[in-house]
């Protein structure tokens, strides 16, 4: 008889998960964890200035210190062909700055010394004399005429710009929107904001002069990239390099980079051969690695009186820092932006794309994001709304009549994605229900008239998520495959290991999951290893929700080979020919006589000791998977809010998220992921941005002024489902760990905006702080968030 | 995430506390709770010579109501036994309105009222309940005790009136002459916040009338704001929608607040309207309720 | 390895200050060598090996530190480890005895209330003060005790209904 699936913990159980076994312990093993003996402790000095030219560095009072084993400066790193680094995006970033400083926070000099806070006396006592340069915090000051040229390090780099891209048909647009009956237009910064794992970044560099080879304990999404990085940058080869990336907490695409304090800890490694440790304060985090967004839009809507969508026309101009190290596919500058509309049914599109330096942290990462899909959906849902207002439509209505019809898939969208499954109506129906629409509507209209602000706001979008297809997809040139690699032991029980790394997903839950779905192993006797790049198959990491699309698809292909071979065996076993074996979960057994049969066990045991002769023995594979595309999950997020127009204060009344991500592992987990999105969307809408002063400051350096939610301020969530297995993934399954923070945020800005019609206010820029929203409501203009901040008088 | 070197004592008795504060010739810093003075050394934003902890000096930690009906806070009353104080939610309502907005639970355990007066930093809350309430703070030194009035202790940011070698023992609330209302409204973005403006109110009424108001404005200037005028119109007469308003006028005038990530000064004087308006339409309410 | 993590370590260097201190950490006294500027985070990190107390910000706010202070729930990045002296200090790994989890631990399992397991010993700890004083709190109760917590992962929810999960438990055993 078959195994009954979910008691096994396969596909569809909420199987509590192991990893929580160690966390709810204490003994999670995470960077700073780690001790390893000798070891030395280092720490950075950072430039307070945004822009300045270095004049002179004097570290003779660090040496001083008892406990300062070495200094660092940019000085001793060009010696060595370190002071600059390769950046994800092709550009070069300084390891220290030698010349000039081109942001506040950038790396200036590093002790290393007995322990952190020798270390940090040292830091203090090293005297920088800069000469202050003008300071460019928004594009509009990048590009304007004579402003101060930023990266006067790179050849024939004139102005600040880093790039102009565009995509889609421009002349289709201009005939769409030449035709249109009304043209809806709207401009929006989505701000400048830092992933911000509770645990920062932080490495222990051990270089072995004895045996040459280098180990690399460190906070990494992708240890693999890291490792062709740092073979790279450190001129080390490539198997003399192990990169370990231990329990993470927390990434959400911060720990996907390479940062000078992880290339400044293995040189200071190799230098005192001694293991070094680096662990980054939180304002070291906040100010100078890798942040998300910080993108301007000028968007425009062409439509039909009926509500038809005709066309779209978007510009985005978007704030790299000093410099370009977005961490994103090579083909596409502003990332995955021209996934905007993907659920829309519009028949042309295009989109001009503007990138420039300023005198900010480097990054544009994708911050719980796949590559500027978390800005393309926001714009994406801002410019929907604006478009059903400016039309007097409804917003649900006007949201319904575009969608792409359950019956058109494979749909090719107006900017060249495919997407391929989705119930889009379906979703927006089940979260209608949910929200009570129309009874909300009758109680906004009456709380209006006794003065008080209700609204309403929808989100509703496909995302691309699963990068790649090797075609299209690379970093570095690495094509964004991913990999997984079974070994099933003589007794049943099996290690899986694989290329991606979990910093809070749960993959040694999941995965096994998959593969007690695939051969009907138990879930509890498979172990899942994943990070040390000497042990697990080569893969591109985890972020941007692609660990179930591209790795999670690999652990069901090394399944089925495994299967496979078992198969063999279990002809074999069964003494009849393959083509007689017939599968259920667990076991195989003969056609014609379904009481003979044999379990996976007893293939793995007959692999090691009873295999048929010829057959190679064992019972272990691996399997690189490259996608055939990405896949399309689709949400629909429909807040309700109450704002006081006497503070600009807002409530949150009520969530409801409706997710369609395709066949679901582990629900649980899965939910999981929902909530924690719907918080950080939460968060960037109310509170949570980074900006700076006219100086460079950066406003947002610590968590007094980085505001993260806790649980008071944070909502209850609703959640809902529907299912449209993934066409060509495997096991159905469509990424999700990104879609609330991407689709989130936008539901809860029109709700807001949805409070104030009437006002003459068509937008106010994220985060919606009180402040904002009162001053809109007085002066019935739209707020703009851009830095610098005002502090005038 | 380091703090500098220092030296530490760790005195039983205040008379020691005094004694190390006296040698220690100004470069010694009292350690109460600490919540404020640890993050600062952590940054590196103060670097002091010695730290004088007082929490094993006996006979402190306490929150209590005399016969006359004054209350005295202790040096080591921490924020979260006023939070749960029976004393403070039957007595002393401006104090209760506030304990729970200051910082957040876990810094409340553990972070003093005394030294956040002390610390006199302009978004503190408790230096604005303190001069609403027209409270005091009892100051020891070498040469005995000495009363400090909280108008006059914050002397401007994060410096107060003390000598280097004075411990601030207690904080005294003054028995009220009349029925006791108040409250303690604060504009934060989220728990844990520092105020982007907040409001203490703390009335005495008699008869129907207002016998004596303090107000007084936390985060709207360079140190705490005694919004005195403000306070002073109220005084003689019942609360009323036209003494309310005035009330507010009066106390957004007072503020001195600058433009910044919070919000525009402009934002903040109107918050500081609002919210003093909205404690007194309560005040008012509740005692036309009891009346 | 410094002077500053050793159990009764080497003498120091010139100048240097050190203190000795006795604490009673999770039922045991622990002696030891201390510069006073040692915070007790790192004290128990480094000094003790108790890596599950983890430290997550500079200011006092992420609460990753949270330990048990004679019961008290402190932020521990924001105490010195000197101050420690003659009391008791309980961290995560106090918790489970030998042969069973505490009913947090089992919750916070159980409703799915962790992902990275960063933030989680220190979530635990200021839940565990809150039932002892709190043994039926509302959600509402528990959101409040639990705001000086910052949680990346999980949105609160699930942390809510693991401490909702751990307190109905706590009742049925002391029944």
């Amino acid at each position: 008889m078959a195994l009954d699936e979910i008691k096994i913990g396969g596909m569809g159980a909420s199987r509590r998960r192991v990893e929580d076994n160690r966390f709810i312990r204490g003994k999670g093993n995470y960077v700073d964890d780690i001790v390893l003996p000798a070891m030395l402790h280092m720490e950075i000095l950072r430039s307070p200035m945004a822009h300045a030219r270095i004049k002179s560095i004097d570290v003779s009072k660090a040496w001083e210190i008892p406990g300062v084993r070495l200094v660092l400066t940019g000085e001793m790193l060009a010696a060595r062909n370190l002071a600059w680094m390769p950046t994800l995006s092709y550009d070069t970033q300084a390891v220290m700055a030698m010349d000039k400083v081109r942001f506040q926070g950038q790396e200036v000099a590093a002790v290393i010394a007995d322990d952190p806070y020798i270390a940090k006396d040292a830091c203090e006592a090293i005297r920088v004399e800069y000469e202050a340069l003008p300071v460019i915090v928004n594009p509009m000051q990048a590009m304007a005429p004579g402003a101060a040229l930023i990266r006067d390090d790179k050849e024939n780099q004139t102005d600040n710009k880093v790039f102009d891209w565009e995509v889609g048909d421009r002349a289709g647009a201009d005939k769409a929107f030449a035709e249109a009956d009304l043209i809806s237009k709207i401009e929006l910064h989505y701000p400048r904001s830092h992933p911000s794992p509770i645990e920062t970044c932080g490495s222990i560099a051990d270089f072995d002069r004895a045996t040459g080879k280098l180990t690399v304990y460190m906070t990494t999404q992708a240890p693999h990239i890291i490792r062709a990085a740092v073979a790279m940058v450190a001129e080390l080869p490539e198997h003399m390099i192990r990169i370990v990336s231990p329990d993470l907490g927390g990434g959400f695409g911060n720990k996907v980079p390479v940062y000078p304090g992880y290339v400044i800890s293995i040189l200071a490694s190799i230098l005192t051969e001694r293991p070094v440790k680096w662990i980054e304060d939180k304002t070291g985090n906040l100010i100078s690695t890798g942040f998300g967004r910080d993108v301007y839009l000028q968007g425009e809507l062409a439509v039909r009186k009926d509500g038809k969508m005709l066309g779209v026309r978007m510009h985005t101009i978007s704030d790299h820092g000093a410099f370009f190290a977005d961490a994103q596919p090579s083909k596409f500058k502003i990332g995955l932006m021209h996934s905007a509309f993907a659920c829309y049914d519009i028949p042309v599109a295009h989109l001009t794309a503007t990138g420039t330096y300023t005198n900010k942290a480097p990054g544009g990462v994708a911050y719980r994001c796949s590559f500027r899909v978390t800005e393309a959906m926001f714009f994406q849902e801002r410019m929907v709304q604006a478009a059903a207002d400016d039309l007097g439509m409804d917003q649900a209505e006007f949201r319904r009549i575009n969608f792409v019809k359950d019956d058109d898939f494979p749909h090719r969208t107006a900017y060249g994605f495919l997407t391929d499954s989705g119930q889009y109506g379906k979703c927006l129906d089940v979260g209608l229900e949910a929200i009570d629409y129309k009874n909300f509507l009758v109680q906004k209209e009456e709380a209006k008239k006794r003065g008080r602000l209700l609204g309403i706001g929808i989100s509703t979008m496909t995302e691309p998520l699963g990068a790649g297809n090797s075609r299209e997809y690379d970093i570095l040139g690495i094509k964004m495959f991913d990999s997984a690699e079974l070994r099933v032991h003589m007794s049943g029980k099996a290690i899986l290991r694989t290329g991606a790394k979990s910093q809070g997903q749960g993959h040694e839950t999941t995965w096994a999951q998959i593969v007690a779905h695939e051969l009907g192993i138990p879930a509890d006797d498979i172990v899942v290893e994943e990070g040390d790049t000497d042990t697990a198959p080569f893969g591109m990491g985890t972020y941007a929700s692609r660990s179930t699309p591209v790795a999670g698809a690999a652990v069901a292909m090394v399944s089925r080979k495994i299967r496979a071979k078992a198969r063999k065996i279990a002809a074999h076993l069964l003494e009849v020919s393959e083509e007689d074996v017939e599968w259920e979960l667990g076991r195989f057994y003969v056609r014609s006589s379904p009481d003979r049969g044999v379990t996976i066990q007893d293939c793995a045991m007959a692999a090691y000791s009873n295999m048929p002769d010829g057959m190679e023995p064992g019972l272990e594979n691996n399997a690189y998977y490259d996608p055939p595309n990405l896949t399309w999950p689709f949400a629909c997020y429909i807040s309700t809010v109450e704002v006081d127009p006497e503070t600009g204060v807002w409530d949150v009344l009520k969530v409801v998220a409706v997710d369609d991500c395709g066949v679901r592992i582990n629900p649980m987990i899965v939910e999981g992921q929902i909530m924690g999105g719907l918080t950080e969307a939460y968060a960037m809408a109310s509170m949570q941005f980074i900006t700076y002063d006219v100086e460079g400051n950066c406003v947002g350096s610590n968590y007094m002024d980085y505001l993260l939610p806790t649980a008071w301020e944070t909502p209850g969530f609703e959640l809902h489902e529907v299912v449209t297995p993934c066409p060509h993934h495997p096991i159905g399954a469509k990424g999700i760990g990104e879609c609330a923070t991407v689709g989130g945020p936008a539901s809860f800005v029109n709700a807001v905006m949805d409070a104030l019609r009437g006002t003459g206010v068509r937008n106010i820029d994220m985060p919606l702080l009180a402040d904002r929203v009162y001053e809109a409501i007085q002066t019935g203009k739209d707020i703009s968030g851009a830095p610098p901040i005002k502090t005038e008088e | 995430m380091y703090p500098p070197r220092f030296n530490y004592e760790s005195p039983k008795s205040l008379a020691e506390a005094i004694s190390l504060l006296t040698a220690g010739g100004g470069e010694a810093k009292v350690l109460a709770g600490g919540q404020s003075l640890v993050p600062m050394l952590k940054l590196r934003f103060a670097s002091p010579e010695m730290l004088v902890d007082i929490n094993n000096i006996p006979g402190l930690n306490y929150v209590r109501r005399d016969a006359d009906g004054s209350i005295h806070i202790g040096a080591l009353c921490r924020h979260e036994d006023l939070e749960k104080s029976e004393v403070i939610a039957e007595h002393q309502p401006t104090i209760a309105a506030a304990a729970p907005l200051v910082a957040d639970p876990i810094v409340r355990t553990r972070g003093t009222f005394v030294g956040s007066v002390c610390h006199a930093d302009p978004q503190g809350d408790w230096s604005a309940t303190m001069i609403a309430l027209d409270g005091h703070i009892v100051a020891q030194g070498p040469n005995g005790k000495r009363n400090i009035p909280a108008r006059d202790f914050v002397t401007g940011p994060f410096q107060n009136a003390l000598a280097f070698d004075e411990i601030a023992i207690e904080a005294v609330i003054p028995a009220p002459k009349g029925d006791v209302h108040g409250g303690y409204l604060k504009l934060e973005r989220r728990v844990g916040d520092f105020a982007t403006a907040a409001v203490a109110v703390a009335l005495e009424t008699s008869g129907g009338k207002v016998i004596r108001a303090g107000i007084a404005l936390t985060g709207v200037g360079g140190r705490t704001i005694n919004a005195n005028v403000a306070a002073d119109s109220l005084v003689g007469s019942a609360l009323t929608i036209e003494s309310i308003t005035r009330a507010g006028e009066l106390a957004a005038a007072a503020a001195e607040p600058r433009s910044d990530h919070r919000g525009s000064a402009s934002y903040k004087r109107h918050i500081v309207s609002t919210f003093l308006t909205r404690i007194l339409n309560n005040i008012s309410e509740s005692t036309v309720k009891a009346a | 390895m410094s002077s500053l993590y050793e159990e009764i370590s080497a003498p120091p260097a010139a100048g240097v200050p050190v203190r000795r201190v006795t604490l009673n950490v999770n039922g045991q006294d622990r002696t030891v060598d201390v510069e006073p500027r040692l915070l007790l985070a790192h004290l128990l990190r480094q000094g003790l090996k108790l890596t599950g107390t983890h430290t997550g910000c500079d200011t006092s706010n992420c609460g990753a530190c949270t330990v048990l202070f004679d019961g008290r729930p402190i932020k521990s990045c924001t105490m010195f480890a000197v101050q420690a002296d003659g009391h008791e200090v309980q961290t995560v790994e106090g918790l489970a005895t030998q042969s069973s989890l505490h009913p947090l631990q089992e919750g916070f399992k159980e409703e799915h209330g962790l992902q990275c397991g960063f933030c989680t010993p220190g979530m635990m700890m200021a839940a565990k003060a809150l039932l002892e004083s709190n043994p039926n709190p509302t959600e509402d109760e528990i959101r409040w005790a639990i705001s000086g917590n910052l949680c990346r992962c999980t949105g609160y929810q699930n942390i809510v209904k693991a401490i909702l999960w751990a307190a109905e438990k706590m009742r049925g055993s002391s029944n």
